[in-house]
């Protein structure tokens, strides 16, 4: 076990989970790869998403991968940022929001 | 900016190319592929056999208006080595004796800046009325001088398919890769192909647009992305075409350049490497095509050209074209031809798989 926890080399290694569990490591893969193909949302704008929330979930790997798969499928710099702003604005706006339920409990507990 | 051949840079030498892509950027194998030619063995495509030779491809000549960060001929203004026409002679020699060649198709540098261009597209269509000649085009030389504000005119007299590189829709991405004011200039010449009938409704003058990576990463899905240059260039400037080509960049020559300087390399061959598709390898365009070199020498692609891998065989040259020999040669193939094989493939027609 190396000194870190995150090496961007395995990233490419993702593929190996299935040396330990085969059969759902394949189910995984197949709806993976099945989720993000042109659909009702195309493979462009779930790329997107995918950036956005591999900024939330704080993702190294999927930020790796899907800031070089939305650069590729044609999205701008200022695009892709913006679609941070949209993760961090839904994260900070997720703790903020949890200020209403500290506001009722202190408006409950004081004179 | 100058060429690599101008500034007398290492990577000017094809064979150091070569020993970075085989045996890595300081030659000690610290960073290896496995060898292409063993892909090609595992699904029985080795040694690569041509199918047909159709596409007669003919650079003639390195110089062009435009320095590319990209470029894998390394062309520019600096560049003085172009075809002469005593070498065009032999090619329509060999154009007329073998009607198998159905494609010319003529590229750089810019071609247009060859004197004898004009000359020779004419002469081909002497040789063969019918013969499809492709040009491909980088626009900005329509606008690079007043000379040259007819070509989209030749082009349609003679019947020309004409193929033009345009990396993006948006000028930020066009320009980071083909320098300053390339976007605008190659919008107004698209408008100019527009106004005499090229790539509109209705007209059989086909104008196709190439779209090649700026930067370290690979194309989306041609398909995809020919529907979003569609959309953005009617909405923006009014412009329309026929078909996109998503072409893969090649680890060759400027491009090979970027991708050592930025740190990039290792990750984009091993990306390469990783995307590797059999469909691809099948259909890879050194099937069907010869290239010809400024100077004569014949070449299984415009690649293999610039990096000075000769066709097989005793017969290297058109003064002694051998077409029997050239059609059931073994084509050469190194680690660059990776770069024709990943994902949807890439070739000068675009995807191939």
């Amino acid at each position: 076990m190396s000194n870190h926890y995150y090496n961007a080399a395995d990233l490419g290694k993702f593929g190996n989970i299935g040396e330990y569990q085969k059969d759902l490591a394949d189910k995984f893969f197949a709806w993976y790869s099945a989720s993000f193909a042109d659909s009702a949302l195309s493979a462009k704008e779930k790329s997107l998403i995918a950036l956005a929330v591999a900024h939330a979930v704080q993702c190294p790997y999927c930020i790796d991968a899907y800031s070089t798969d939305a650069y590729e499928k044609g999205y701008s710099e200022a695009q892709m940022m913006e679609a941070v702003h949209i993760a961090a604005a839904i994260k900070g706006g997720a703790a903020l929001v949890h200020g209403v339920q500290m506001m009722n409990k202190v408006k409950e507990i004081a004179m | 900016m100058k060429s690599l051949k101008a500034q007398h840079h290492i990577l000017a030498d094809a064979h150091e190319q070569i020993e970075i892509l085989e045996h890595g950027v300081n030659h000690d194998d610290a960073f290896k592929l496995v060898p292409f030619q063993e892909k090609l063995e595992a699904i029985g495509l080795y040694p690569l056999k041509p199918t047909a030779p159709e596409i007669f491809q003919v650079n003639i000549g390195k110089m062009c208006n435009q320095v590319c960060k990209h470029c894998h001929v390394d062309a520019g203004p600096d560049r003085k080595e172009i075809m002469a026409r005593e070498t065009m002679l032999q090619c329509l020699t060999i154009i007329k004796a073998n009607d198998s060649f159905t494609t010319i198709d003529l590229t750089g540098g810019a071609p247009e800046m060859n004197p004898d261009f004009r000359w020779f597209v004419s002469e081909i269509k002497k040789v063969n009325y019918k013969i499809k000649i492709i040009v491909r085009c980088n626009l900005t030389i329509i606008r690079a001088n007043k000379k040259y504000y007819d070509l989209p005119e030749f082009y349609k007299l003679h019947d020309i398919e004409v193929v033009s590189s345009l990396p993006f829709y948006s000028k930020e991405r066009t320009d980071r890769q083909r320098g300053d004011g390339v976007f605008e200039d190659s919008i107004k010449a698209l408008q100019m192909l527009n106004a005499v009938g090229y790539g509109v409704e209705d007209s059989n003058l086909q104008l196709n647009l190439v779209y090649n990576p700026a930067g370290a990463f690979l194309p989306p899905l041609q398909s995809n992305l020919e529907k979003e240059f569609k959309e953005a260039l009617k909405k923006d400037f009014d412009i329309t075409f026929n078909n996109l080509f998503a072409i893969t960049n090649l680890p060759i020559s400027r491009y090979l350049d970027y991708l050592l300087q930025t740190g990039n390399y290792e990750n984009y061959m091993s990306k390469l490497l990783t995307a590797f598709n059999p469909a691809a390898a099948k259909n890879v365009m050194c099937r069907n095509t010869i290239s010809i070199g400024w100077d004569g020498f014949i070449y299984d692609c415009d690649f293999n050209q610039m990096l000075d891998l000769k066709v097989e065989g005793s017969n290297q040259h058109i003064s002694r074209f051998n077409f029997n020999e050239l059609a059931n040669r073994s084509i050469v193939v190194n680690q660059h031809c990776f770069g024709c094989t990943a994902g949807a493939g890439s070739s000068c027609g675009g995807a191939v798989a």
